[in-house]
């Protein structure tokens, strides 16, 4: 609760900072301030000090598990702010409105990290996807830019239709929209709820971009500037797995025959096409979009598996997988070349930040000694414990295939040569280069000491 | 009237409303049948929150708010939807000034 109504505070207050302060670096320094305010505010209330006593009995539950998801995107969003908040002022000259859309797609992330009743599920995904279609379409003047946010923006309404159809069939089932109340005893299933939860279960695999409903993703996430495609592939992609996540394991829980092997369908599609097509990209831009698909996929076995190594498993995951990302596309938004040539010879001029990335494309990849590789490690290990043996065999064949387009940037990076074109142009301020190894020193030390973060959700 | 009348009608404007979106090439067409879809919905919980009310009423539970909570979520459908509405013209506002047409082949550009 705290996090909430601080985060929705500073979203309004980042609004008013557009008109009093002119000063673009008093506006990000404000931001970063407020958003580490939510996070102190958050750690406060995981170790059990609540600022507000709102009573939100069957709405939202404020439970170690959304807590801790609410640190993790609160903190990621602190490391994007660090990282790019300079780049957002290149996008448009609204530059206060972002900070404060982006305080807004925090506060539908908490909802949707703590619903309990699928008003605020649906309240908390809404939240989350309208800030997100405006900052997609954030530069006016770019055709490409456009057209991404139109798509989102139909593709989104659409799904949004979908999953409210679903939640109207559940409350016709169960008369009440209450997690708890929609999970029904196995002896007897009304159909209204099946049905119910299949189109739930499609809304939230278009809003998560599991195949066969990905088509959007890959253009709306080229066509987005990149600063604003960093944070839509990372913190909002985790919200909706969490979200995801939470309806199935308390709502569809005891019905699992029902959509298991949907969900193992939808799994193994989306490990396929993310990974088959991300290898056949030119575009590190467009790779990266592929590669969230492909990612995504690794998060659903988490839903397939649905338990206690699971909440686990995909609590790490969001971190590992958020570090990361924001990290390639922070150096990537500094790139003229969005070409995987563009990045040849760049450790010979840049070798700290070429560094830096190599952890982080580790990371995603799944390598040993990273935080990538222990939460897919978990994720198999989850899946596992469900007895789906042949998930898993594929989901590490395909998780071999990412390599491939994953190192790809790495040979670019150190084993090709400039040859010919532009010369490599990269400023990174000392401040930039600082954060971005002590991101790359976080993904070190969760991938040795993923307790670190695990422990927090049991005590 | 039987509850499956209700069910029957809104899934039928509900899947207009889908239909509409995967065919029609105007963007302020799909939205209204976006739109369509939303207001089946609606019709839909308010169907199935009267069936609850009168469910409880004929097992003589004396509660006079079972129900209610359907309709509750028609006013949140509803305010998200004007929400919607707002960004989604302006998208089309900002579409059409840069390239003077609404329709959704528009679309295709970014493929290649």
């Amino acid at each position: 609760m705290n996090a909430l109504i601080f985060s929705a505070l500073s979203g309004v207050a980042m609004m008013f900072s557009g008109i009093l302060l002119h000063n673009k670096a008093a506006i990000r320094n404000l931001a970063i301030v407020l958003l580490l305010a939510v996070i102190v505010a958050n750690i406060a209330e995981l170790r059990g000090v609540s600022f507000f006593n709102i009573n939100t009995a069957g709405l939202m539950a404020f439970d170690s598990f959304a807590l801790l998801f609410s640190t993790i995107a609160a903190g990621a969003t602190l490391v994007f702010f660090l990282l790019s908040g300079s780049d957002m002022e290149k996008v448009g000259s609204n530059f206060s409105d972002y900070f404060a859309l982006i305080f807004f797609i925090l506060c539908g992330v908490i909802i949707s990290a703590a619903f309990q009743s699928l008003l605020m599920l649906f309240l908390g995904i809404e939240i989350m996807s309208i800030p997100l279609y405006i900052l997609a379409g954030s530069d006016k003047r770019n055709l490409k830019s456009n057209e991404a946010s139109l798509k989102y923006f139909l593709m989104g309404s659409f799904s949004t239709g979908i999953m409210l159809m679903g939640i109207a069939l559940c409350y016709g089932a169960a008369g009440s929209f209450n997690l708890t109340s929609v999970a029904f005893d196995t002896a007897k299933i009304p159909v209204l709820l099946i049905a119910g939860m299949m189109l739930l279960l499609f809304g939230m695999s278009f809003k998560v971009s599991a195949a066969p409903f990905h088509f959007w993703t890959p253009d709306v996430y080229d066509g987005s500037p990149t600063v604003f495609t960093s944070f839509m592939a990372t913190v909002v992609k985790a919200g909706g797995f969490i979200a995801f996540m939470r309806l199935f394991a308390e709502s569809f829980n005891t019905i699992q025959g029902e959509w298991k092997l949907l969900v193992a369908i939808i799994t193994a599609a989306t490990l396929f096409v993310g990974n088959i097509t991300a290898v056949f990209q030119q575009s590190v831009k467009r790779m990266l979009a592929y590669s969230s698909i492909a990612q995504a996929g690794f998060m659903m076995l988490a839903i397939y598996a649905i338990n206690s190594d699971a909440k686990e498993g995909l609590l790490l995951y969001a971190a590992a997988y958020s570090l990361a990302t924001i990290g390639i596309f922070a150096v990537l938004i500094r790139m003229q070349d969005y070409t995987f040539d563009g990045f040849n010879g760049f450790a010979r001029q840049q070798p700290v930040v070429a560094a830096a990335l190599v952890i982080f494309i580790l990371s995603l990849a799944g390598i040993p000694l990273t935080a990538g590789f222990l939460s897919k490690f978990m994720m198999l290990r989850a899946a596992i414990a469900n007895g789906s043996v042949w998930l898993v065999i594929f989901a590490v064949l395909m998780a071999a295939v990412s390599v491939y387009y994953y190192f790809r940037l790495i040979q670019a990076m150190y084993f090709k040569e400039r040859t010919s074109g532009n010369a490599l142009v990269f400023n990174a301020s000392p401040a930039f280069t600082y954060t971005l190894v002590a991101v790359a020193a976080i993904t070190i030390i969760l991938g040795l000491f993923p307790s670190l973060l695990t422990y927090w959700l049991y005590f | 009237m039987p509850i499956n009348y209700y069910i029957f009608l809104s899934l039928a404007l509900f899947i207009i409303g889908i239909i509409g979106v995967l065919t029609r090439r105007n963007v302020i067409i799909v939205f209204m049948c976006i739109e369509l879809m939303l207001n089946a919905v609606n019709l839909l919980l308010v169907a199935f929150s009267k069936m609850h009310h009168l469910a409880a009423a004929g097992a003589g539970n004396a509660v006079n708010n079972v129900g209610s909570e359907g309709q509750l979520f028609v006013f949140f459908i509803m305010v998200v939807a004007a929400a919607e509405v707002s960004v989604g013209l302006a998208i089309i506002v900002m579409l059409y000034r840069n390239t003077r047409s609404v329709d959704i082949n528009f679309l295709n550009r970014l493929k290649h």
